[in-house]
């Protein structure tokens, strides 16, 4: 993407007037999306960005200046502004060190989407539209979206990183409104995976758009949630931003290190129930927060984090790691050259249990069952967390019963994981996720098997 | 400067050729953002950024046909191509009767003045210094403010052009400047978290010690919070929070959602559907409000929109195309970036106050809850069924009095409920760094649910 002698003479640059660490990364971005609306193709929208972020680190402040401009003079005086906002550190001029780790890694896809014809997706999009429609007499209006986009970078530090990645990613989601005596009702099914063109040989857009139709329909008979501490079921897949919220971000050195997290010292420590092991894992080929290089350079890495119920590693980015005189774990990510890079979850889940998922809801006598979560969100400091469901059930004498209308559920953390009762061995990864942390948001997949908490509040309105 | 972006927006839209319409966003921006922590600059951002998206549309089969594309860059190449790219979707794209270019409507622009050169003025140490103060100032609020999580100050300088061949040519520049704080509160045994933030045109509009106060305060009063059984109560929502709710039911009112039968709210126009104490208006015409502008996203004049007045539903926000087809006029309502197409939304969404102060508000509860912070926004919350369900904290409220900080439990309601469930506007308008106004509101019944 660029000269080797123009990023060494960027760095040189940025550690002209004394510096720790230099880092240059360049990104360039090109997505293609269309979408479907209301019968009609209606948005086909292009985009291209690139640019570079350089970063230059003097003790404990770090100055960050981006470009669009990768011209040679448009570099060297973005690493001039990083290092005067880093403002001098007292360090002499450093040479960057030669080249220890000089690599580039590319996913490897099937049908590369940028050959595939506009008419091709549009016609996918239809597709979705048409089957949705028939599924059922009440699906009143039908969005879908399908989105491909290739992301290459280039990371050069002065410790001598020098890694290339470059990633394509397609998605395709459908969503459904359904009109029925009682209002409205939504449904949605997504899919997206480091891959082309090729992700629609796996998933069949008819089916996902049945599948968005009939959650809608079928919640048209919902009954509001019920309101109060219930044990909850929840399906394998997309329940794993259970985990996510409940004790992933808690588990993210930069929060751990400024006691933002409930979990800070605990290492070492039962933190969970021990049916419960919790890896992050970015080298899950596939998965939608995979990548050969982290955005700082550092390999993907499997990172087990609890394991039976043991707390027995954080997540950290360079220079947390620094911080604490250890390695990095692989978990260095930023959403675009324009953001400085934080410690990001890439793929968390729990590893599959002994039960079978058709026990845990016999044996669940009366209860909540989740079958599709939402997003969640968490307050780290308190270890209080919230989850969306978006289908959801009654549990009735072990039996599910009646849908339920769409809300939140709240717990605590630690107690929630402590609380584990029971994990299916029907493990499998849920739908493609974006993280949002500090206003950078960045793509994410999770998995979980069926898995039962005794008690979870759930935000309902029934008494 | 300005000069420059419209000259790339007119001369990007005179390669119309016949049959075609193009409409051309350009933006650019410096910003500088200084983080503090542990009483040192964390990390010092500087940047400038460039954005342009083109919007072609193609006459065919009885409607127009529109493409887009967007760009990080002012290149020539790539400008020229992202012309291309935008002329090339717009060939995928189907015929709509309704699309097109917003046309000039004749409404005078109320012009804002929303760049303020003291911003440039205002020297570099002076922006670490005020990150460092409000550190500083967080922390030593109470001994029981346990540490801070990051303490930032930001500005922004930013331009923006359009130009399209129906004849609009709008530009714009504006200034803003920020400060926030996330803090921890609590002891051995429990932390929690508070935050604070201030907007302004120029750093010299911004209220430190206010900012410090937030954060601090929202942490401090948590402190010994619990879960609290399950039951129906009244809900009192301060400024800050009664301008999320607000800004949800804006949305729901937007004319997208409108056309498409998305929201509950579709075919309620002229009908009752909240409590006659609430009137809301959208004005990005009100100088007081951060979301002010003089022209929306499509070139036209920003102006005042009634959208429920005393309860009664009396208008939509449009943009020009969901005006066309719900056969209204477009309310000056597109909002966009240079790297989107223009969308519909609320700018300077505010109530109109009621007639008693705030104290005298929580006099009037008996058996309540203010909430001060909800999670789980985008998850609990659908604005088609308007299903409401959302994590809160705050403090119950008894005979009056705030009481005991309460965590970990839900409120719900649906949304249609909710408004029509309101029972007092407070007297004292807040203006928020989002854009909107609001008082503090209070609604007579809300499901809590806890242990």
């Amino acid at each position: 993407m660029l000269d080797p002698d123009l990023i060494r003479r960027t760095l040189d640059a940025a550690l002209q007037r004394g510096a720790d660490f230099a880092e240059l990364f360049v990104e360039d971005v090109r997505s293609s999306s269309a979408a479907l609306d209301d019968g009609r193709i209606e948005e086909l929208v292009s985009g291209r960005d690139r640019g570079a972020g350089i970063r230059v680190v003097v003790g404990d402040t770090t100055g960050f200046a981006h470009t669009a401009d990768l011209s040679e003079p448009g570099l060297l005086e973005t690493a001039r502004v990083a290092a005067a906002a880093a403002r001098d550190g007292g360090g002499g001029v450093r040479q960057v060190a030669a080249g220890t780790v000089v690599a580039h890694r590319a996913a490897a896809i099937a049908v590369d989407p940028a050959s595939v014809g506009k008419a091709e997706k549009v016609a996918l999009l239809q597709r979705a539209d048409h089957a949705a429609r028939a599924a059922h007499r009440a699906v009143s209006q039908v969005a879908a979206r399908y989105g491909d986009v290739r992301r290459r970078v280039l990371i050069a530090n002065s410790d001598g990183v020098l890694v290339g990645d470059d990633l394509t990613k397609t998605s395709f989601s459908v969503s459904a409104v359904a009109k029925g005596d009682a209002g409205l009702q939504t449904g949605r099914m997504s899919v997206g995976r480091v891959a082309g063109f090729e992700l629609f040989d796996r998933y069949d857009v008819d089916e996902l758009a049945r599948g968005a139709a009939e959650r809608a329909v079928r919640k048209l008979d919902a009954r509001p949630a019920p309101s109060g501490t219930l044990a909850v079921v929840i399906a394998g897949g997309s329940g794993g931003v259970l985990f996510h919220e409940a004790c992933g971000h808690g588990l993210e050195a930069d929060l751990v290190n400024k006691g933002a997290s409930v979990f800070a010292g605990r290492k070492g420590e039962l933190v969970a129930s021990p049916l419960v092991t919790l890896i992050d894992d970015g080298t899950l080929p596939g998965e939608w927060g995979y990548f050969g290089y982290d955005d700082e350079g550092q390999p993907a890495q499997r990172n087990v984090l609890i394991e039976q119920g043991v707390l027995t590693d954080f997540m950290y980015d360079h220079l947390r790691a620094r911080d604490d005189r250890r390695r990095p774990t692989g978990n260095g990510r930023r959403q675009s050259y324009r953001h400085l890079p934080m410690v990001r979850m890439t793929n968390t889940y729990i590893n599959g249990g002994d039960d079978d998922p058709a026990a845990i809801i016999a044996g669940t006598d009366h209860g909540v069952y989740v079958a599709q979560l939402g997003g969640g969100q968490v307050n780290t400091a308190s270890g209080d967390f919230v989850f969306g469901m978006t289908e959801a059930y009654l549990i009735e004498h072990g039996e599910i019963t009646e849908p339920l209308r769409d809300g939140n559920l709240i717990g605590n953390g630690p107690a929630a994981l402590a609380a584990i009762d029971a994990v299916g061995n029907d493990f499998s990864m849920g739908y493609p996720g974006t993280c949002g942390k500090d206003g950078q948001g960045v793509p994410v997949g999770m998995g979980t098997p069926t898995l039962r908490v005794p008690a979870l509040t759930v935000g309902g309105t029934a008494a | 400067m300005s000069a420059d972006l419209t000259d790339i927006a007119t001369g990007l839209a005179r390669q119309a050729r016949a049959g075609e319409h193009i409409e051309v966003a350009v933006g650019r921006g410096v910003s500088t953002t200084v983080k503090a922590y542990g009483g040192q600059v964390e990390s010092f951002t500087s940047a400038e950024s460039f954005g342009v998206g083109v919007r072609v549309l193609v006459e065919r089969d009885g409607g127009m046909a529109q493409g887009f594309a967007h760009a990080g860059s002012f290149d020539a190449d790539v400008l020229a191509e992202t012309l291309q790219d935008a002329r090339d979707n717009a060939g995928f794209a189907e015929a709509d009767p309704w699309q097109g270019l917003a046309e000039p409507d004749g409404v005078a622009a109320v012009v804002q003045e929303l760049w303020d050169d003291r911003l440039a003025a205002f020297p570099t140490e002076r922006k670490t210094e005020l990150a460092l103060e409000l550190e500083r100032a967080t922390r030593s609020w109470s001994p029981k403010v346990k540490g801070v999580r990051v303490a930032s100050y930001g500005d922004s300088s930013s331009e923006f052009a359009l130009a399209s061949t129906a004849g609009i040519g709008s530009a714009g520049r504006a200034t803003s400047a920020w400060l926030s704080v996330s803090c921890m509160a609590g002891d051995e045994t429990e932390t929690h978290m508070g935050y604070g933030v201030d907007v302004a045109r120029q750093p010299g509009g911004l209220d430190l010690e206010a900012v410090a106060e937030e954060a601090a305060d929202q942490a401090v009063r948590l402190i010994g919070a619990r879960q609290v059984p399950s039951q129906r109560l009244t809900l009192v929502l301060e400024p800050k929070l009664a301008a999320t709710m607000l800004a949800i039911i804006g949305s729901m009112l937007c004319g997208d959602a409108v056309v498409k039968g998305r929201t509950p709210f579709a075919d309620r126009l002229g009908q009752s559907i909240a409590s006659p104490l609430l009137t809301l208006v959208d004005d990005p015409t009100d100088p007081r409000s951060m979301g002010a502008d003089t022209f929306d996203g499509e070139g036209l004049a920003c102006r005042r929109n009634v959208l429920i007045d005393q309860g009664e539903l009396r208008a939509f926000l449009h943009n020009s195309y969901t005006a066309r087809r719900a056969g209204a006029r477009s309310t000056a309502s597109a909002v966009r970036g240079s790297r989107s197409l223009p969308g519909v939304g609320p700018q300077a969404l505010a109530v109109a106050p009621g007639s008693r102060p705030y104290e005298e508000l929580l006099a009037g509860v008996d058996h309540g809850i203010l909430v001060q912070s909800m999670s789980g926004l985008h998850s609990g919350v659908n604005t088609t069924s308007g299903d409401f369900s959302v994590g809160a904290e705050g403090l119950m409220i008894r005979n009056g009095v705030l009481a005991e900080p309460v965590r970990e439990v839900t409120i719900a309601s649906t949304l249609p409920r909710l408004l029509l469930d309101l029972v007092a506007v407070g007297a004292e308008i807040e203006w928020l760094p989002g854009g909107s106004g609001s008082a503090a509101l209070v609604f007579g019944e809300i499901a809590l649910s806890g242990s």
